[in-house]
């Protein structure tokens, strides 16, 4: 091997160097601790060092899979996320194909204020929102005639106020995505479809959609990681987790474990089952991008 | 398209684009309306006596000015260090062949899926026993760290897009390896970090777990968000003062999505189109 293929080698591990280094030291070791966490005794009088910490086994797991409260916060989470991912994506796709059908002056209010609710901070949008229904002071009451009914009440209205919020503040990125795609797809292919015959329908169900097929992937992956996830909405507008709790989601609960109840080893076992869950999403993902055939 | 068809799309467009920004019209509009008029049991939709009267409240009563520069050297350090570092490493996933590229490549991917507020408690001991709470590293390490794969991944479309006949003629000329990787690639895949360096910025800006979890004492540390929920209330909300606080975060944000929305869809396009 001559000195320069040698240099070769070596050089790709030197501009991998810094990302490896805060990625190993700020990513791999936290999980690895939260693992660690998770099998421990660890609360208060640990985090002091008034206690010395002691191994617990799956006891923590086994605490936590004993507790009713938290199979219903996983059937919330899961419900809850399916039901933001499916909206966000139908509302995303949907104005996207409409934005390829209207003149420029539509398209950029559309694009200007979809830009503004995705630039809208989490925090600033739970406020407007909860604003926006207050049951005293919002304009939506008033115009929906619906007196002093209050939304952050009832679990299922609450959760459906949320839904609207993380709505409004997500589908954006599926809109510009996928409106991207579309516009990438080479005019002559259409034009094509368009010769042959092919109906409107057909043209999107043969030739657009296989196309669009791995940017669909990646914004539903996208999507469903983010909407999983939440945790500013949930925390602002239901008030750290709704009245008992009825709107705690995974996220929200394990923070409230651990660092309101100081039971931090039953916080990262719940952190420990989303990891689980996300990662098998991403397996899924992975194996998907395999059989489309395209090379990492 | 068909005269009347389109005349329906481009009405709901414009119909759609109103009731989307609503929310942030609303939020301004609350900003400016004096008191009386936000708790009134008939809220309008304009007012005819705008004041400042809730932004003289937000910057008065707390040191709102620090928290919003605290803000923005989280935000401004996590976007310039994550982007550089990203370049390097996809440059080097995309520019080299070498063992364990694969391997590293879905590493990057997984890394993107880990939950980032289930390691917030692991972090707090992490940062407390680097002696780091309270401080703004505390919300700059881990930004960093957490927008880099997903930095990492989406560059590399970006990279691989400049071709290679390119680095061949710069070396034939006798540029160096580095002279190429600042002064040649860089330039060309700045697009795509721009588009890119939205998310790291924005994912930061808005960051409410990290501050309220690492930030415990410190209020000097504070950032925009743990600063707009001390107006607040649950019970008894200072709707012009969160409103008003609102405001003035959001604006960066917009601003810094204007300036690069052309870059943002052309990118997200080339991404995508790899």
């Amino acid at each position: 091997m001559t000195a320069t293929a040698r240099a070769r080698t070596g050089t790709p591990w030197i501009y991998l160097a810094p990302a490896l280094v805060v990625l190993a030291g700020l990513l791999v070791y936290p999980v690895y601790q939260l693992g660690l966490i998770s099998v421990l005794e660890y609360t208060q009088a640990q985090v002091s060092g008034g206690q010395p910490t002691s191994f617990q086994g799956l006891g923590n797991y086994a605490e936590l899979f004993g507790d009713t409260e938290f199979w219903r916060v996983l059937v919330a989470t899961v419900v809850f996320a399916a039901a933001c991912v499916v909206s966000t994506l139908a509302v995303g796709c949907a104005l996207a194909v409409l934005l390829t059908r209207v003149r420029a002056v539509p398209r950029l209010a559309l694009m200007l204020a979809a830009l503004g609710a995705w630039a809208t901070p989490a925090v600033t949008g739970s406020t407007v929102w909860l604003l926006l229904f207050d049951p005293d002071f919002g304009p939506v009451n008033r115009v929906l005639g619906l007196g002093d009914h209050s939304w952050t009440y009832g679990r299922y209205s609450a959760f459906a106020l949320v839904l609207l919020e993380v709505v409004w503040c997500s589908f954006p990125f599926v809109m510009v995505t996928v409106y991207a795609g579309i516009r990438a797809v080479p005019a002559e292919v259409l034009e094509a479809a368009a010769l042959d015959g092919a109906s409107q329908w057909r043209t999107w169900r043969s030739v657009l959609a296989p196309m669009l097929r791995p940017i669909l992937v990646v914004v539903t992956i996208q999507s469903v990681i983010w909407d999983f996830k939440v945790f500013t909405q949930i925390y602002v507008m239901t008030g750290g987790g709704g009245i008992a709790g009825q709107n705690l989601v995974l996220n929200v609960y394990a923070y409230q474990k651990a660092f309101a109840s100081s039971q931090y080893s039953l916080g990262s076992a719940i952190g420990v089952v989303m990891l689980l869950i996300l990662l098998a999403v991403t397996l899924g993902y992975l194996r998907l991008l395999r059989r489309q055939g395209e090379e990492l | 398209m068909r005269r009347p068809w389109r005349f329906a799309a481009e009405a709901s467009a414009l119909l759609v684009a109103a009731v989307v920004a609503f929310p942030l019209y609303w939020m301004v509009l609350s900003a400016f309306k004096p008191a009386g008029e936000i708790e009134s049991d008939a809220p309008r939709p304009w007012t005819l006596a705008p004041s400042f009267d809730a932004f003289r409240r937000v910057f008065g009563q707390q040191e709102f000015g620090r928290y919003f520069l605290n803000s923005l050297v989280v935000a401004g350090t996590v976007v310039i260090a994550s982007a550089l570092i990203a370049f390097l490493a996809a440059t080097a996933v995309t520019r080299f062949r070498f063992r364990f590229r694969t391997t590293l490549l879905i590493m990057f991917l997984v890394a993107q899926m880990v939950p980032v507020e289930a390691l917030t408690i692991p972090l707090f001991f992490l940062m407390r026993d680097l002696g780091q709470l309270n401080t703004l590293g505390s919300l700059i390490l881990p930004h960093i760290a957490f927008s880099l794969p997903f930095a990492i991944w989406m560059l590399r479309g970006f990279v691989k897009a400049v071709p290679e006949a390119l680095e061949e003629a710069a070396y034939l000329d006798g540029a160096s390896r580095a002279r190429f990787l600042w002064q040649i690639l860089f330039p060309l895949v700045l697009p795509g970090l721009v588009a890119t360096s939205v998310f790291s910025f924005i994912s930061t800006w808005n960051d409410f777990l990290f501050a309220k979890s690492f930030i415990i004492s410190d209020t000097s540390r504070s950032t925009l968000p743990m600063a707009l929920l001390v107006f607040y209330k649950p019970d008894d909300p200072d709707w012009g003062g969160v409103m008003a606080a609102s405001t003035v975060m959001t604006v960066p944000v917009l601003v810094f999505f204007v300036l690069v929305q052309r870059r943002l869809v052309s990118g997200l396009g080339g991404a995508v189109k790899d």
